[in-house]
């Protein structure tokens, strides 16, 4: 059951460094959401899976901090991207299609 | 297995010093308010690392949550009225 | 065996926590700033909870807790604010 916990951890934060890597490399403010608020979920929800496996009597609290984080964190990357559009960001020269810009007729 | 302590204090001090410096540099309001944030929050962590919980509660709520809030809803405040041609 | 995993997870927490700490320092626009920060609240939960666990106290997950549901505040006040301006 260490072990276990262990690798989850080590899982979890690999997938933190992915979205760091990804928030460092990506052109674009969209990308960089996309990046830094998938990967970082699933690895904060990997490490805490992890510490529960390695300290049982905490699995309550853990589930509850994963819970929070599950349900805030795709809430403001949705809001923090519609922002970013409204506000004008720039967008990469890669990008090919723009829905939201073709709905309000632009 | 607490030899890691010492290396995470190092490194958020050094990111508080950089936040810090972020927070000074002038580059905006949103930033220079976001950067405070931070150097709260890793202010939080230090006093955890430094066996005070109840201190890094405090610091987390009052620091990062609360007056975060207050500082835009003031900003957002103080624009709308200099749009409208109110009191300046 | 499971002391060593916690270390390797915490010095790779490490390192992307610094890659993100780069992105708030050098982002160009405001929404990449707002982005890095985000990025770096999540990151300082799981640092929470590294401490808690290094530390052997469990009353120190009430900290990681309050940041749960509270960075998420900072983040909508300031996309309210990007979204009306500008």
């Amino acid at each position: 059951m260490d072990v276990l916990g262990g690798l989850l951890v080590v899982a979890g934060a690999a997938f933190l460094l992915l979205g760091g890597l990804g928030l460092v490399r990506m052109p674009d403010v969209f990308n960089r959401i996309q990046a830094g608020t998938k990967a970082t979920t699933l690895g904060t929800l990997l490490s805490l899976a992890g510490f529960a496996g390695l300290q049982p009597d905490w699995t309550l609290k853990l589930f509850l901090i994963g819970l929070f984080v599950l349900f805030t964190n795709p809430l403001s990357s949705q809001v923090l991207a519609r922002a970013a559009h409204r506000a004008g960001a720039e967008e990469s020269p890669l990008t090919t299609v723009d829905v939201l810009n073709d709905e309000q007729g632009k | 297995m607490s030899h890691l302590l010492p290396w995470l204090t190092i490194l958020l001090c050094i990111a508080m010093l950089v936040a810090a410096i972020i927070a000074i540099r002038g580059l905006s309001s949103p930033i220079a308010i976001l950067a405070a944030g931070l150097v709260s929050l890793l202010a939080s962590v230090l006093f955890l690392i430094l066996a005070s919980p109840d201190v890094a509660m405090t610091e987390a709520a009052i620091g990062s949550g609360l007056t975060t809030f207050l500082f835009f809803f003031i900003l957002g405040r103080v624009r709308s009225s200099e749009n409208d041609g109110g009191p300046a | 065996m499971a002391e060593l995993l916690i270390n390797l997870a915490a010095m790779i927490t490490g390192v992307a926590f610094l890659l993100a700490l780069w992105r708030f320092f050098a982002g160009p626009a405001d929404a990449d700033r707002v982005v890095a920060f985000d990025v770096l609240t999540i990151i300082g939960i799981t640092g929470i909870v590294f401490v808690a666990f290094l530390e052997g106290r469990g009353i120190y997950l009430d900290v990681a807790l309050v940041y749960a549901l509270l960075s998420f505040l900072g983040v909508i006040a300031v996309a309210r604010y990007l979204e009306r301006g500008l």
